[in-house]
């Protein structure tokens, strides 16, 4: 047994014959000794001197053993100081008082030397106990400030990072618990060079630290590659294999990505591991399911890996609505999981579609009584071209070495065309020209625009007017695809070129494609309305561009851009 | 026990069976239950027949356990899955990687 250590104990008792006997007993036990006559010294010695434990007389002048037990516990706070009340009282009520007081433990008069030390030792093995308790507590919660501490800065870190984006645009609404991160849950949204719309809605594998850690590297593929007008494919390409490159093994991220495009009515998904996510059309009332075509991010190597997407047509005002497995995985209390069935029918009850997160969060709570912490929702609508207005990119350069005067001509050929998109190097090239700046998104628009109509329409073949109608719409896609899947030869052909022109200066781009062209005068007859599903790339080429035109059978396409003066 | 494993009598075959709730609670006894093997197995069979549960750091477990068997050159099979644990394997696409009966 462990040898006990001296303590400092107070002895509270008016009979002075009684004090004697009791100092004795305890010192010889080997204990410092501290003596009071009454309560009130024994209150004060204890304020002044702090004893580990008090042996405390219950009747005595001035203050009794019960008001200074009191007063000693409130003292003493939180620290156990074990306070044994000497008593030669029998009645249970009074030993009951002893205990209601505060005390601890009672010790009958006369006493006996072998229980006195029992007690004390008994008492002090309490005492060490809670002061350990007390010690762990305060500890763990120095830890837990620590911890939470290291979270905020994280997440400041990483707002700004996440939010550079475009969460805020007013076709976007999004629920996330204010630590969402330290969940897994990642949502991200920025604009293409193009107007286009990219959102993202991930959840890494995991809690805490290690789910967050995944979230920045794929936070800037994301932005990066967005922001330079690369697609879902590249883009996900890139997020996969370096999330692979990153990550340990059990470690991956479900995720979907759309590309919502608001010139032609669109919206591109690609889900892999994440719960379905629904197109909700408008006229329609119907609920079109996004469902996981793929594995989450990061499990497949580079050669692997499938960046497949699906094409759906949109109307304006219809919506795309992500969420996270929180919803659907939250749980009753017997274990019964809220599903996808119940959510269909709080889609099925919704009358308002702006209070659908509001309904589902009413659901959740009716269905478990509590809210889960990892619950993510995102609702994305279609707005009017119109009304879409991406943010200015900002460039960091001087503007001291702007070429003005130059040309190249590229040809992509069938292998590369499979796989490569040169749209963001072209963009960064011609970017270089600071006068272009101002109208990057015509710019990029235009250029993606006939670089997919030489693809699409003239190296592929594939007939835009399949695009009238949604089923077609999605054919249109598959045959896409397999075509390029495919493509063995083909070219597209991009001319550029840049000169001086006044105080400004002017751009003219040329596109040509392998393809059977298509009868020119026709389309141009078309007025300029932008609104059918089909087609729509020739009208808005000639309304972002200046002098379009088309030659060689429709195999070669014309546009200017010009400006004024250097920016 | 939650997690229970099996060698067949050749050493050529392990069934690992997981009981419960799959999730990150059973992450030490699930992956002890073959790294401690002295030889690896030519096939692996997840039995989730008591399975009643299983969550995306279950499935971090599934991919460790491929890895170790050799990855695309593994052969592991999850059997007995319920009709959820099933619709969490299907949504994840993990059909791809493992056969699922």
């Amino acid at each position: 047994m462990q040898v006990q250590e001296p303590l400092t104990i107070l002895i509270a008792e008016d009979s002075a014959a009684d004090r004697l006997l009791l100092s004795t007993i305890v010192r010889r036990q080997g204990h410092e000794v501290l003596t009071a006559a009454n309560g009130a010294e024994a209150v004060d010695l204890f304020r002044r001197q702090q004893p580990d434990l008090v042996l405390m007389d219950a009747m005595m002048p001035v203050m009794d053993g019960f008001e200074a037990a009191r007063q000693i516990k409130a003292l003493a706070g939180e620290t156990l100081v074990p306070i044994i009340f000497l008593t030669s009282l029998t009645e249970s009520e009074a030993l009951a008082r002893c205990l209601e007081a505060g005390g601890d433990d009672f010790l009958a008069k006369p006493y006996n030397q072998v229980i006195l030390a029992a007690k004390i030792k008994a008492m002090d093995r309490l005492r060490r106990l809670q002061a350990t308790v007390l010690q762990q507590r305060d500890l763990i919660a120095k830890h837990h400030d620590y911890l939470l501490n290291e979270q905020r800065v994280a997440k400041a870190v990483f707002d700004k990072v996440a939010h550079s984006g475009c969460l805020s645009a007013a076709n976007i609404r999004y629920l996330q618990s204010p630590y969402a991160l330290f969940n897994g849950d990642l949502l991200l949204a920025a604009y293409t060079p193009a107007g286009d719309m990219h959102v993202l809605l991930g959840d890494f594998t995991g809690h805490g630290l290690p789910a967050a850690v995944g979230a920045m590297p794929l936070a800037e593929v994301f932005y990066g590659m967005t922001a330079k007008g690369y697609g879902l494919a590249e883009t996900l390409r890139e997020m996969n294999a370096k999330l692979k490159r990153i990550l340990p093994v059990d470690m991956f991220c479900c995720a979907t990505l759309l590309c919502l495009s608001f010139q032609r009515r669109s919206v591109e998904v690609w889900n892999g591991g994440m719960p379905d996510g629904y197109l909700h059309r408008i006229a329609s009332g119907e609920r079109v399911p996004l469902a996981a075509r793929h594995l989450p991010l990061g499990v497949l190597s580079a050669q692997a890996f499938d960046d497949r997407t699906e094409v759906h047509p949109m109307a304006a005002g219809d919506r795309v609505f992500l969420l996270s497995d929180g919803v659907i995985d939250t749980s009753d209390a017997s274990d019964q999981l809220f599903g996808v069935e119940r959510l269909q029918q709080v889609f099925a009850a919704n009358r308002e579609p702006d209070r659908l997160f509001e309904d589902i969060e009413q659901a959740l709570r009716d269905f478990r009584g509590e809210a889960r912490d990892d619950v993510s929702m995102v609702e994305v609508s279609l707005l009017e071209p119109a009304q879409v207005k991406p943010s200015a990119p900002v460039y960091s350069d001087s503007g001291q070495s702007c070429p003005l005067d130059w040309s190249v001509s590229f040809e992509f050929r069938g292998a590369t065309l499979k796989r490569f998109n040169p749209l963001p190097y072209l963009l960064q090239l011609l970017l270089e020209v600071h006068g272009l700046r101002a109208q990057s998104g015509a710019l990029y628009s235009v250029l993606a625009e006939l670089y997919s109509n030489a693809l699409e329409h003239g190296v592929l073949g594939l007939d835009s007017s399949l695009k009238r109608d949604a089923a077609g719409f999605a054919r249109y896609y598959q045959q896409r695809n397999d075509r390029l899947e495919a493509l063995q030869d083909g070219f597209v052909r991009v001319h550029l070129q840049v000169q001086p022109q006044g105080e400004g200066g002017c751009l003219v781009i040329r596109v040509e494609d392998s393809g059977k062209g298509f009868d020119v005068a026709r389309v141009m007859e078309r007025p300029l309305d932008g609104v059918r599903l089909s087609g729509r790339g020739v009208s808005l080429v000639r309304q972002l561009g200046r002098n379009a035109s088309w030659s060689d059978e429709g195999r070669s396409a014309r546009v200017e851009f010009s400006w004024e003066v250097e920016a | 026990m939650s997690v229970v494993t099996e060698v067949s009598p050749d050493g050529q075959k392990l069934t690992i069976s997981v009981k419960g709730r799959f999730d990150f609670g059973r992450h030490q006894e699930f992956r002890e239950s073959y790294e401690r093997l002295p030889k690896k197995p030519d096939s692996i069979v997840v039995d989730l027949k008591e399975a009643t549960y299983l969550d995306s750091s279950a499935l971090g477990m599934l991919l460790l356990l491929r890895d170790h068997a050799g990855g695309d050159n593994s052969d592991v099979r999850v059997v007995n899955s319920s009709s959820d644990v099933r619709k969490i394997l299907a949504i994840s696409n993990f059909d791809k990687l493992f056969d699922i009966t």
